[in-house]
């Protein structure tokens, strides 16, 4: 039995992959379930309308959405390049530090300039913050993958100690937690009486603008190039290095961005416990997408489901919400099976 | 001074042994993986599932030896896994790591919720207490530092030479080592590359869940959530510091975990002027600079994170 490369790919195929990927971790997660001694169907059916049952589970998935869709935009991109980023989870942070730095009484305008300017000065921290990766990556080599991991938790415990020191809101009652972002910077709230906000905007414009910037430029056709093969890509003349700064720079400003909307829109000041893993599972977005701008939007709000109904679940049934983080992991394994089966053909 | 009062404490040295020892087996895990040709990001979640599955094994009622056996088990079963997704079937190296990182430590905690609902915390377990070396444990200074730990931490120290001795002195470990420079020439031998990349990697992860289980039923008592923290990945920039040597990566390991004895001992001292966290993100920016202090003669092993499949050219 061997493998043999597909010369194109139907369309219906390149669907098969996500599906069989959710299909899998439906199965682990029925299983776990039964472990849990519940009944599947009661669990799932749980899980569906704690996640879009009525209008408030809509807007939460929604609101889950927005950061999961950044940062599997910015894994999709950086990994498109393999540039393998697994540092939107610091990025992030980065972003929310500097949104809260500008955003919280430094300087005083209206909505209009004061809310582009978070995001701005967000953007610019997380792409800041993926500098020395692509610097070492590409004048020494040294592998990305550890150095973003490794910064995670630099840049967290520099939040951690931003939030007791310098940036602790005097009025937190001894929290570490940061001064609320001023009235003007606020993101405005898209259904009254619900977390969803205007943030949600921000994300999908981000998709569209990336699809099309990957689809239709130059940086575009380089990125895709050095991602298929790098050593062609060089001898092609695609400045590689140049690339890889604006593929880091994109990646890092959109992590940096999820951190804004999360602060801005969702929390309105920063803690420690901003993001429960979005950069990570941003990684599992952007792969259940096939690294597709506009396929992210969509896995990012199934992901935002499952685990935001798996929560719901939770709570009523015994049955512990890690089994969101389980289902997500399972579909990054098995879209990459999926992926595989849809490039290759079997042959015996 | 105060700096002086810390390195001749022989607390100072028997915490820097004890911290070193999950390092230990987690650093040669994950050289054994990259020796054989595979990235194993798998690493942070495999000590994770380790540690879990060690503490369990106790607070059923088992014993340590059994513990350790059990989560060297669950560490190869983990890595199979890694090794079908990597190996079998040639997938990539970074994703599947990262996986079968949130696989598996989301699974601990999911199984830690399940058996026990209410608790933050899991009840304590009667970890490995530590033994006196006869005679060589009464010595001054040094009998303290050197001779009164866990027997899994001697083991650690145990099992470099071990390692040493496969790698190199075996034709097993010379198999290892080809698979992960040129496999097309281990098949040229008749030697199944597969099979060898895949026993590798799941030796490797034994040995990094040994690493893991080492932090829960030996240096602690308890399973605490997030309780690796980063180990997994320092040990993979250990492994680049290491070039890719057991010996160096004990070396390594031991530096590190001096480190961090030394970064909790000043944070008690120096904690007034300056904060804590500086002090924490010392390991991470460290692992950093090491790596980057290496990166010029760094010598990777040739075919690392290149899949390999009969027939076809590297």
């Amino acid at each position: 039995m061997r493998l043999e490369l597909r010369e194109s790919v139907p369309w219906w195929l390149s669907l098969a992959a996500p599906i069989m990927a959710i299909a899998l971790s439906l199965l682990l997660a029925s299983l776990l379930i039964i472990w849990a001694g519940e009944s599947i169907i009661d669990a799932f059916r749980m899980m569906a309308i704690g996640a879009f049952g009525s209008t408030f589970a809509l807007t939460e998935t929604l609101s889950r959405a927005i950061p999961l869709t950044l940062t599997g935009l910015a894994a999709a991109i950086a990994f498109r390049a393999r540039f393998y980023n697994i540092g939107a989870e610091g990025q992030l942070y980065c972003g929310a530090l500097a949104a809260t730095l500008v955003g919280t009484g430094l300087m005083d305008l209206n909505a209009f300039w004061m809310i582009p300017l978070l995001f701005v000065a967000g953007a610019l921290a997380g792409g800041c913050a993926l500098l020395l990766p692509w610097y070492l990556k590409t004048r020494l080599s040294v592998d990305e993958v550890v150095t973003t991991l490794l910064l995670n938790f630099v840049i967290l415990l520099l939040v951690s100690y931003a939030l007791e020191g310098p940036l602790r809101d005097p009025m937190s009652m001894g929290w570490p937690q940061a001064a609320p972002i001023i009235d003007a910077g606020v993101l405005p709230a898209l259904v009254p009486r619900t977390r969803l906000h205007a943030g949600l905007y921000v994300a999908l414009a981000a998709a569209i603008v990336l699809w099309l910037l990957l689809r239709f430029s130059v940086f575009g056709f380089s990125v895709k190039a050095l991602g298929l093969n790098s050593n062609a890509a060089r001898h092609a003349g695609i400045p590689a290095t140049r690339t890889l700064f604006w593929v880091a720079m994109l990646s890092g400003a959109l992590a940096g961005a999820a951190g804004v909307s999360e602060v801005a829109g969702l929390k309105g000041y920063l803690t420690l416990d901003l993001s429960p893993g979005f950069g990570y599972t941003g990684i599992a977005v952007a792969m259940l997408a096939n690294l597709h701008p506009l396929g992210v939007v969509l896995s990012a709000t199934f992901l935002a489901g499952i685990s935001v109904g798996a929560d719901s679940m939770g709570r009523a049934l015994g049955v512990p919400s890690y089994i969101a983080d389980i289902m997500v992991a399972s579909a990054v394994l098995s879209v990459l099976i999926g992926l595989m089966l849809s490039r290759y053909r079997v042959r015996r | 001074m105060d700096i002086l009062d810390i390195l001749i404490s022989a607390s100072f040295w028997a915490a820097t042994i004890r911290i070193a020892c999950p390092l230990i087996f987690a650093t040669l895990g994950e050289l054994i993986c990259e020796r054989a040709g595979v990235l194993n990001l798998g690493i942070e979640g495999i000590m994770t599932a380790g540690a879990m599955s060690g503490w369990l094994w106790v607070y059923n009622g088992g014993d340590l030896i059994g513990a350790v056996l059990f989560a060297a088990a669950v560490g190869a079963m983990l890595g199979l896994l890694h090794a079908s997704f990597t190996v079998s079937l040639g997938l990539s190296q970074h994703v599947t790591g990262i996986g079968i990182t949130l696989l598996a430590s989301s699974l601990s905690y999911f199984i830690i919720k399940m058996l026990l609902p209410e608790s933050t915390s899991p009840p304590k377990i009667v970890p490995f207490q530590n033994i006196d070396v006869p005679i060589l444990s009464s010595l001054p200074f040094l009998g303290e530092a050197l001779f009164s730990h866990t027997p899994l931490t001697y083991t650690a120290f145990l099992v470099v030479p071990i390692i040493m001795y496969v790698l190199y002195r075996t034709p097993w470990g010379l198999a290892m080592r080809i698979a992960g420079e040129n496999p097309v020439a281990l098949e040229a031998q008749g030697i199944d590359v597969i099979r060898v990349r895949t026993l590798a990697v799941m030796l490797g992860s034994a040995l990094m869940a040994i690493g893991g289980a080492s932090l829960t039923i030996s240096a602690f008592d308890a399973f605490y959530f997030g309780m690796i923290n980063g180990r997994g990945w320092i040990c993979v920039a250990l492994v680049i510091f290491a070039s890719w040597r057991p010996g160096k990566a004990l070396l390594g390991a031991l530096l590190f975990a001096g480190l961090d004895a030394f970064q909790v001992r000043m944070q008690q001292q120096a904690g007034a002027y300056i904060p804590y966290q500086f002090f924490l993100m010392l390991p991470y920016v460290l692992s950093i600079v090491a790596m980057i202090i290496v990166a010029r003669r760094a010598e990777y092993p040739k075919a690392l994170l290149k899949p390999y499949r009969r027939g076809e050219r590297l």
